[in-house]
């Protein structure tokens, strides 16, 4: 007996066996079909996202604190909300954020795509160098913050070696991480070391995606390299370079890891983004109502300009 | 054969324990108990596991130990008691958290076992069972077990204070000679005067000071300032009433002084700086000063590079106002959520034994029993004992309220801010931090 016949005999033994079924499922249209595979990820959803959000936008309107589960809850209304748009603190973390999220974004875009631009020419050796560029970030950020922060020592930190080379200064004569000039540029120096690579490969995706013909069409039209770049590369990239900022806004928006590795905020409060604000309210001071609230107004301003941009990406593709 | 199978069965066992075979097995494996004990990973915590063997050996109850660094020892296991866990079945906790673990139900009240075992708080020094026992504080209610006695002390380079040229430089710039510092003052000057000095080639700096943000650091080291200056935490008479007392004039002055020795004396980049950076800063021969807690002096008195003859040790200096210092150390719970209390509590009556706190001084562990501590031979028992012994005789603590994390962040921020970021005054700092805390307290429902 070959081995068709014998699944054949499988296959007529399960019906044998429970004929009602399998009638039952062969009957199935595809809609009832397609509900049947996504139901188990919608529950999962349900479950692990879309409750704790309720449950979260519950718990912001509450005086719950997660340490204290026999103290009754109280219905506060929106007594949190106005605390926190009223808090100068909270502002001040706000324009902390902002400070980050503009000046990364800025300039791992500009470093980005200009390293992708030079990428993309393909010369000899150009996939070695790929490839180390690439490298920060594959690192943990926590790898990352832990050694920046041997790196911007003043007295064996090789950062404060290499400005003193530059500019004649005395290298322990300034601290990065301590000085609360310096502390905001050296969070966003990191963050541009390790993650300019990661907008330069949706640069280059975006790069690579021009069709030669253009270009070929463009020089037999004795268009300049300059105003090529100008109308062609620029305009066809344009939207991976808009996605690239996209996820480096979001993902900035809420760093965490890498800021609490360098400066923990400092010195005084300098650094301190909206996360470790927030971190603080909900795992040190155990305030859970209050750090809900915090977290469903970082929510909305996340999504909100997210919306914004996205209907600004769509328009840009649909050019 | 069935009988024959069984007499050879029982024959090889018989064989097997006479020649000692299964003499490897602890009682622990033969009774099959184990206990979780949670701390923080420094080196007293080595000492407590080489302890803790003994107790393995008399009562058969295995130690698991769960080590966490400082930085975050407070997250992981206020998380852990917060969230009901039961991976800890002793902690020895931060003083603290006393207010909050006892009113929230996190650790067993131990009064009763107390009066069972025959262990009286009599038997250890007041300050710490205060500090790590009580709650609320100054009344008979045990949650804890002192466990660990410390607080903030000083040590310094005594080879280099010992040099000629040095006490001869020393001499002819303050008019008298180079010795430990009585005063806040006189620690200033020394400071300052080791500051960019040169000593064998190699330049130097004054003092390593706590001035950590993120977690307790800046507190833990400012407070040795603000209570010599006459800082209290609340009106004595009227409790939780900060005004005047939080920022008087001369809990101002104290801040100052606390920034001018931190701009004036510390290693470049010492803006975040606590129990580690402080280690490390004396111990690669940075600092003539180091500010840090009585912990760690057996394992720098053991260094090869800085310790032995190198080092030396002294109390908090004093200030205008009085001589204090901050309060470290841990008290040992029993944590209320484990399953395996009648071991735990096992534990905490075998580690009060008054030849288990010897021995744990002995391993490196700081006893808290009257029975080590008034021994006529202890302050001679190490070059630090005697100074280990007259801070615990003025060690002040920090708010132990279930609130003490908030009251905490307040400090740090307004402490931080002012010192090492430059914003502001003293006194907008203090008065900063009094309206922080009464806002904090207010929401705790307190009435002040």
């Amino acid at each position: 007996m070959n081995e068709l016949s014998a699944s054949s005999r499988i296959t007529y033994r399960a019906v044998m066996v429970r004929p009602g079924v399998a009638r039952r499922i062969r009957g199935l249209s595809d809609r009832t079909l397609a509900w049947l595979f996504i139901t188990p990820t919608i529950v999962l959803l349900l479950a692990i996202n879309i409750f704790p959000l309720l449950w979260t936008i519950y718990l912001s309107f509450t005086n719950y604190r997660a340490n204290r589960a026999n103290v009754p809850t109280i219905w506060l209304g929106a007594d949190w909300y106005q605390s926190i748009l009223t808090d100068p603190d909270i502002w001040a973390a706000m324009q902390v954020t902002a400070h980050f999220v503009i000046w990364t974004v800025v300039i791992e875009t500009v470093i980005g795509f200009g390293l992708a631009f030079l990428i993309d020419k393909k010369f000899r050796g150009h996939g070695m160098w790929t490839t180390i560029i690439l490298l920060p970030m594959m690192l943990s950020p926590a790898v990352v913050g832990n050694f920046w922060t041997f790196l911007y020592q003043p007295q064996i930190g090789l950062f404060n070696y290499v400005v003193a080379f530059f500019t004649g200064r005395d290298a322990s004569s300034f601290q990065m991480l301590g000085d609360v000039r310096l502390s905001p540029w050296a969070i966003v120096i990191v963050d541009a070391w390790m993650w300019t690579p990661y907008v330069m490969l949706i640069c280059l995706a975006g790069l690579r995606s021009i069709p030669d013909y253009i270009y070929e069409a463009a020089e037999v039209d004795r268009a300049s390299k300059w105003r090529q770049f100008w109308s062609i590369t620029l305009p066809m990239a344009l939207p991976f370079i808009m996605l690239a900022v996209l996820f480096r806004g979001i993902e900035n928006f809420k760093m965490f890891d890498m800021v609490n590795l360098l400066t923990g905020g400092g010195p005084g409060s300098t650094t301190e983004v909206a996360s470790i604000t927030l971190k603080r309210a909900a795992f040190e001071s155990w305030r859970t109502g209050y750090s809900s609230a915090f977290a469903i107004i970082l929510f909305v301003t996340v999504f909100g300009l997210a919306n914004i941009y996205v209907k600004a990406l769509n328009k840009v593709k649909s050019r | 054969m069935k009988p024959t199978f069984k007499t050879l069965v029982v024959a090889c066992g018989a064989v097997v324990s006479a020649f000692g075979l299964g003499a490897g097995t602890t009682p622990a494996q033969a009774q099959g108990k184990t206990i979780t004990l949670c701390w923080a990973a420094w080196d007293p915590a080595n000492a407590l596991v080489e302890l803790s063997k003994d107790f393995t050996a008399k009562t058969g109850v295995g130690m698991k130990f769960e080590f966490v660094p400082w930085t975050n020892y407070a997250d992981r296991f206020l998380n852990e008691l917060n969230s009901h866990g039961s991976l800890c079945d002793l902690i020895i906790g931060d003083s603290q958290w006393i207010g909050g673990a006892a009113e929230n139900g996190q650790y067993v009240k131990l009064n009763d076992f107390f009066t069972k075992e025959g262990i009286s708080m009599d038997d250890y020094m007041p300050a710490t069972v205060v500090g790590y026992s009580e709650w609320p504080k100054n009344t008979p209610n045990y949650w804890a077990l002192p466990a660990m006695g410390d607080a903030v002390g000083w040590t310094y380079r005594k080879d280099w204070f010992a040099r000629p040229d040095v006490q001869k430089d020393f001499k002819a710039k303050y008019g008298r000679d180079l010795a430990v510092p009585k005063t806040l003052d006189e620690l200033r000057d020394i400071a300052q005067f080791f500051q960019g000095r040169e000593i064998d080639g190699k330049k130097v700096y004054g003092a390593s000071i706590y001035t950590e943000r993120g977690s307790e650091g800046i507190t833990m080291g400012v407070s040795n300032y603000l209570y010599d200056y006459g800082f209290k935490y609340d009106d004595p008479k009227k409790p939780y009433a900060m005004d005047g007392f939080v920022n008087s004039p001369g809990a101002v002055k104290a801040l100052e002084a606390y920034k001018d020795l931190y701009k004036c004396c510390t290693p470049p980049g010492a803006s975040n700086s606590y129990m580690s950076e402080g280690l490390d800063a004396f111990k690669s021969g940075q600092v003539a000063l180091q500010m840090n807690f009585f912990a760690f002096f057996p394992g720098l008195h053991k260094d090869p590079n800085v310790g032995g003859d190198k080092i030396g040790f002294f109390v908090n200096p004093a200030g205008p106002a009085a001589q204090a210092t901050q309060l470290g150390g841990q008290g040992i719970s029993v944590v209320s959520y484990s399953k395996n209390q009648p071991e735990a509590l096992q534990y905490i009556k075998w580690f009060s034994g008054g030849d288990v706190q010897k021995k744990w001084w002995a391993l490196g562990g700081y006893s808290c029993a009257k029975s080590v501590l008034n021994d006529p031979s202890f302050p001679n028992s190490a070059p630090f004992a005697k100074e280990f012994l007259q801070s615990m005789g003025m060690v002040v603590d920090f708010w132990a309220e279930p609130s003490y994390a908030q009251l905490l962040q307040a400090e740090q921020k307004r402490v931080h801010d002012y010192v090492v970021a430059d914003k502001g005054t003293a006194q907008e700092a203090l008065d900063g931090l009094v309206k922080d805390w009464k806002a904090i307290f207010k929401e705790e429902g307190k009435k002040f």
